[in-house]
């Protein structure tokens, strides 16, 4: 259709994508066959497509996370085979680009934030005690946008040709004038899609923490993970907007001719690498926010010990959050600031490492004197502890301006940061499934298999990382697709590439463990398995959808430890059992992420009158929901009674 | 118990790859300049404040995780409801922030110090020499002696060398590791780097901003002459070499890998890509497609435009 | 969700209600970041000309006053229509909500032909930094005065059907908050695009 050549459209010659175009066609049509063989598709539709469920939605966005986590640890291996020796000839210098770029547009927005945005989802309703979040049909909205962009991102693999100007996308490289082509519309309409999603979700959390918290339950009584949310979510409200504006003014250069970013016609590239960095910063707070909330309800509950310095860890949070927002310049010190710039910049820079040096202490504190016991959700928070210090002391040297220039842009970088996101943010991401995973699912993920995850993982991670410190320290550049022998760079790009495949084998025994304990864990397990301290655990196990059949009274943090502690509270008393008021399903979400799609698809392709008519199709959503007035149902009192009986047995 | 000898083998890999690498042929701790020299002896500094605090947190780990660990003995054991310490909290925030302190001082001044001529070289009068990057060549332009070389660059040892860095094109970042750290160059701008090599002798240099496909091979040579052998070199070159004329200049900038060139003149006769000018001029998108889908391009339009404009000069 | 508290306004009676006013307060906190991040593109790029026309060549300021006059007036006739609200006169309302669609359908066709002025003195978004950066800011804020339009309308036939219940209340004054906003910002653009470059 329109000036569409599809001859071009397609990607053909290469061996690696025409794999992936035959098994992405396979397993479409695998999964629509095994769907309508097994008569699931009511279910599917009735039970997740259309849910409104904060638990339910939870769990698709980790589905959607652990896929992603697969491509771009493919894509990461790639890198790791093309670079294991000097002048390989596996990826040519554009393959590698492109690769580089969706490994690090992958992990971060498709993979990180989903893991940890679906973990909020799943457990945040049920830490302050309500039923829902504020805002269900929007909550799901919200995931039904990152999985448009998500799948809008992941086509450009097969159509049109994957994005290739970095994850950071700098122009003037990712404008027109140097990438012509339509890679790069990929990134700026998935991800601004995405990004959508993500700021709904940021509203939504805020008013439901705010709102929503059960009687008793005062802001200095929430669990520290919820804090971790909360003040994730204002970082999220803060910063995506400017996301928004930058990916529309890329937008507007590559598909309008416009002169934001160009060369030509007055742009400045410069004005690209500050916007971006502006939400690019509290971004990656963004995700290791709510993995420090993780770590503080696994390591206090598996010590048997609560939380150690409870207000200043919130204080730190707090101050974190803050300090976020007045650091980005350092990922351009070399940009030509000025002394004045970059000195007040390695000053605001290094004051972050204070109020995360104190939550490693107060971690380390709530150990002490306690009685830890070596699950493997605890073991990836121990693991955690050491292998972030040296991720956090090479970022305290890189914030130091001058040095910086040395380092910059070398592998040293590319070490630091992996150093800080993949056991800040993977590892946490890791052990919230071990820990959560019976509230979600109603079994365990198997231990046995858990520690060789964990160990493989970590040994693996650590080979592959630490070298690039000293390749960077050698004039290792990041980014290069090869290095030549003479460099002397090849043992130690040798050592990293052994490492990464350590690194898969724990992800693959991560898989497997999944199948392992879906095909065979005991489904008979206690709904408190971990003995553990918060909310979410007095519940059954799968969560029953209303949550809680009497909303709890909190009277001290920590209070499911305290219910059990004083026996207070654990008793339901069925007389005062009312019914419950649900929200309806609704097909409006899973309606939008379609139409965002073929928006965003006919916009990529440039096909502006096709983009504007199918446009239409967006507000006409909105006009449904504006006239929707479905007031959702009532959940009667003997629906209740039975499922309440079940999981807590006659008392 | 398991975890502990586990920890052990952690450390021991990763002590390992430190030994297998060598301290010596790491090029940021082998400076060959004043400016280098600087910024390692800030990075071993803030080095041996990282190693105390890597110190101190691993062995509070180890001590306290195997000390707490559960056992079957310690099955009874309660432990004590602590909320926690505000002692101990002031100590661990005041102690890292006096660590920052102590970071800063010599971060701000090293700063201010490779921003100018370094401080031993203050008396002796530095010669510029114009940087501009392009796809995917380095081409050096020097004013003074009205000669230009493309991917190799000689300068006089011991003297101080003002870069003045800009882009014909994409963002990119000049780098030369022995002598000193990294500027971005960029296009309608003008960056400084001050570089100084002690001695005589051919260093490398590459860019460190990715820029596409032909990036990692955007390497360049550095060769440090004694002032005698620079100044015989440059009137060799002004004698012998042949004159780059603007048409050859816009084939140069065609986004190529080229190896060294050679001219007696400069091209900023008729353009310095760090004040704007007509750089669009030397564009070419269509020589960047990969795949086959092209996607609209807006040099021809913005042509036309200049065009209905009266044909006036980009200004900046 | 039957916790109605008849003392409040009738918008903020239910808890769903206070919800979803608090949810649209951090919404707007978004959009206020929104726009600070084009007003901040907009005077990073506003001196690049390009060698081409620049605001004194481009502006008038009959038109940017006729503008203001619409917004301003429209944001005011909005609290006019909220005040017929909260004493629960429907018709005031609704009349009142009219006017300020068409003071702002008003405002949309002054802009829309304000760019077309200037598209056929030749300086399109296309033409110069300068240019791209005030169509944007530009744009953007009459997209949401547009959208806010279309939005108004699909109320006012909500309370035409329904009356004025909780829900439709809430409905409406939640658009009054996006009305003024986009006069708030309207302010800015003003001041800080057109008033600034002609003195």
């Amino acid at each position: 259709m329109m000036n569409i050549k599809w001859s071009d459209v397609v990607i053909t010659g290469d061996p690696l994508i025409l794999g992936a175009q035959i098994s992405i066609i396979l397993t479409m049509v695998a999964a629509v066959v095994g769907i309508t063989y097994f008569k699931k598709w009511k279910y599917l539709w009735d039970e997740w497509i259309t849910t409104v469920d904060h638990k339910r939605i939870g769990i698709m966005y980790i589905l959607v996370a652990v896929l992603m986590f697969f491509r771009g640890g493919i894509d990461g291996l790639m890198m790791k085979a093309q670079t294991a020796v000097p002048d390989m000839k596996f990826l040519d210098a554009q393959h590698y680009n492109e690769v580089f770029t969706t490994h690090g547009v992958i992990m971060i927005l498709f993979m990180a934030m989903p893991a940890l945005i679906g973990l909020m989802n799943v457990v945040v309703p049920l830490q302050i005690g309500a039923r829902d979040v504020a805002f269900p049909q929007l909550n799901a909205v919200s995931f039904w946008l990152t999985f448009s962009g998500a799948m809008l991102f992941n086509l450009s693999f097969v159509i049109g040709g994957s994005p290739d100007a970095g994850w950071t996308s700098y122009f003037p490289l990712a404008g027109k004038e140097f990438t012509p082509g339509v890679g790069n519309n990929f990134y700026a309409i998935s991800l601004q899609i995405a990004g959508i999603g993500t700021l709904m979700t940021g509203v939504n959390f805020i008013v439901t923490i705010l709102k929503m918290r059960t009687k008793g339950m005062t802001l200095l009584k929430m669990p520290m993970f919820t804090w971790t949310i909360l003040i994730t979510n204002v970082i999220i409200v803060f910063a995506f907007p400017i996301l928004t504006v930058a990916l529309a003014l890329m937008t507007f250069d590559r598909l309008f001719g416009t002169h934001f970013f160009t060369i030509s016609g007055g742009g400045n590239a410069m004005l690209w690498n500050n916007l971006f960095w502006l939400w690019g910063h509290p971004e990656v707070y963004i995700v290791i926010l709510p993995a420090f909330g993780m770590y503080s309800e696994i390591i206090a509950t598996f010590s048997k010990k609560r939380l150690y310095g409870y207000n200043s860890m919130i204080i730190s949070i707090v101050g974190i959050a803050i300090l976020s927002f007045v650091v980005w310049v350092h990922h351009f010190y070399t940009m030509g600031s000025g002394p004045v710039v970059n000195s007040v910049f390695s000053i605001t820079t290094m004051l972050i490492a204070v109020p995360t040096g104190v939550k490693i202490f107060n971690w380390l504190f709530t150990m002490r004197k306690g009685r830890i016991q070596f699950t493997t959700a605890m073991m990836w928070s121990l693991a955690f502890i050491p292998t972030f210090t040296i991720g956090g002391v090479t970022g305290v040297m890189l914030a130091m301006a001058a040095a910086d220039y040395q380092y910059h842009n070398t592998l040293f970088l590319v070490a630091h940061f992996h150093y800080v996101l993949i056991p800040g943010v993977v590892y946490a991401v890791f052990a919230g499934f071990y820990y959560w995973w019976p509230k979600m699912f109603g079994y365990a993920l198997n231990e046995r298999l858990g520690k060789w995850h964990f160990w493989l993982f970590n040994i693996g991670f650590n080979v592959t990382f630490m070298p690039m410190f000293f390749l960077g320290l050698k004039g290792a550049v990041r980014r290069s697709y090869t290095f030549s022998a003479e460099s002397g760079f090849a043992p130690l790009f040798l050592l990293s590439a052994i490492g990464s495949l350590i690194l898969a084998a724990g992800f693959a025994v991560l898989v497997y463990n999944i199948y392992y304990s879906t095909r065979y864990a005991d489904r008979n397990i206690s709904t408190d398995p971990w003995d553990a301290r918060t909310l979410e655990w007095h519940t059954a196990n799968p969560v029953q959808f209303y949550n809680f059949a009497q909303l709890p009274e909190v009277k001290t943090l920590d209070t499911f430890w305290h219910m059990k502690k004083n026996k207070e509270g654990l008793v339901l008393k069925e007389d005062e059992l009312e019914e419950i008021h649900m929200p309806s399903n609704s097909w409006l979400p899973i309606y939008m992420c379609a139409v965002f799609f073929v928006v965003g698809f006919f916009m990529v392709f440039e096909s502006f009158i096709a983009a504007a008519i199918c446009s239409i199709g967006i507000f006409v959503g909105l006009l449904i929901r504006s006239f929707d007035y479905d007031e959702g149902f009532h959940v009667k009192l003997d629906v209740i009674k039975k499922k309440e009986r079940a999981w807590r047995g006659e008392k | 118990m398991k975890s502990k000898k586990g920890y052990l083998l952690v450390l021991l890999s990763i002590m390992l790859v430190v030994f297998l690498s060598g301290c010596e042929n790491m090029v940021v701790f082998n400076p060959q300049g004043p400016v280098a020299k600087s910024i390692m002896d800030l990075i071993n500094w803030s080095i041996v404040f990282m190693v105390i605090i890597c110190l101190v947190v691993f062995g509070l780990f180890g001590f306290i995780v195997w000390k707490y660990r559960a056992t079957p003995e310690n099955k009874d054991y309660e432990p004590p409801e602590e909320h926690g310490s505000t002692v101990l909290e002031i100590i661990w925030t005041v102690i890292p922030f006096l660590i920052i302190i102590a970071l800063t001082i010599p971060t701000v001044k090293t700063i201010y110090a490779i921003d100018e001529v370094p401080k031993d070289y203050k008396d002796k009068e530095p010669i510029v020499i114009n940087v501009t990057s392009a796809d995917w060549k380095w081409i050096f332009s020097y004013p003074e002696e009205g000669i230009e070389t493309v991917n190799y660059v000689n300068i006089p040892a011991g003297v101080p060398v003002e870069f003045k860095l800009t882009s014909a094109g994409t963002m990119q970042s000049f780098w030369i590791p022995a002598l000193a750290g990294q500027k971005y160059t960029m296009y309608g701008a003008e960056t400084d780097l001050y570089v100084v090599a002690d001695n005589p002798g051919n260093y490398e240099g590459q860019n460190t901003s990715f820029n596409g496909r032909g990036y990692a091979e955007m390497k360049f040579d550095v060769e440090a002459k004694t002032q005698a052998d620079y100044d015989k070199w440059v009137d060799e070159v002004k004698d012998t070499a042949p004159k780059l004329t603007e048409t050859k200049y816009k084939e140069i900038l065609k986004p190529t890998h080229l190896g060294r060139m050679t001219f007696s003149n400069t091209h900023l006769e008729w353009i310095d890509h760090g004040k704007g000018g007509d750089s669009n001029y030397y564009l070419n998108p269509e020589l960047y497609e990969v795949h086959d889908y092209p996607g609209k391009t807006f040099n021809k339009e913005y042509e036309k435009q200049k065009e209905s404009n009266g044909g006036e000069h980009d200004e900046h | 969700m039957a916790k109605v508290d008849t003392s409040l306004p009738l918008e903020y009676q239910t808890e769903q209600n206070r919800l979803n006013i608090l949810g649209f307060w951090i919404f707007l906190g978004a959009e206020i970041v929104l726009f600070a991040s084009l007003f901040a593109t907009y005077g990073s790029l506003k001196d690049n000309f390009a060698g081409g026309p620049t605001p004194t060549d481009l502006f008038v300021l009959k038109d940017v006053m006729i503008e203001t006059l619409l917004l301003l007036t429209s944001s005011f006739t909005c609290g006019v229509a909220i005040w017929y609200m909260r004493r629960h006169n429907l018709k005031g309302l609704i009349t009142w909500l009219i006017i300020t669609l068409l003071l702002g359908a008003g405002f949309v066709f002054f802009e829309v032909n304000e760019f077309i002025h200037y598209v056929h003195e030749g300086a399109t978004m296309q033409t110069s930094a300068f240019l791209s950066s005030f169509f944007v800011l530009l744009g953007t804020h009459g997209l949401h005065v547009s959208v806010g339009i279309g939005w108004a309308i699909s109320i006012i036939i909500q309370l035409a059907r329904r009356g004025l219940t909780p829900t439709t209340a809430r409905k409406t004054f939640i658009i009054s908050l996006y009305w003024h906003f986009l006069d708030v910002v309207w302010i800015f653009i003003f001041t800080f695009v057109y008033l600034a470059r002609m003195v």
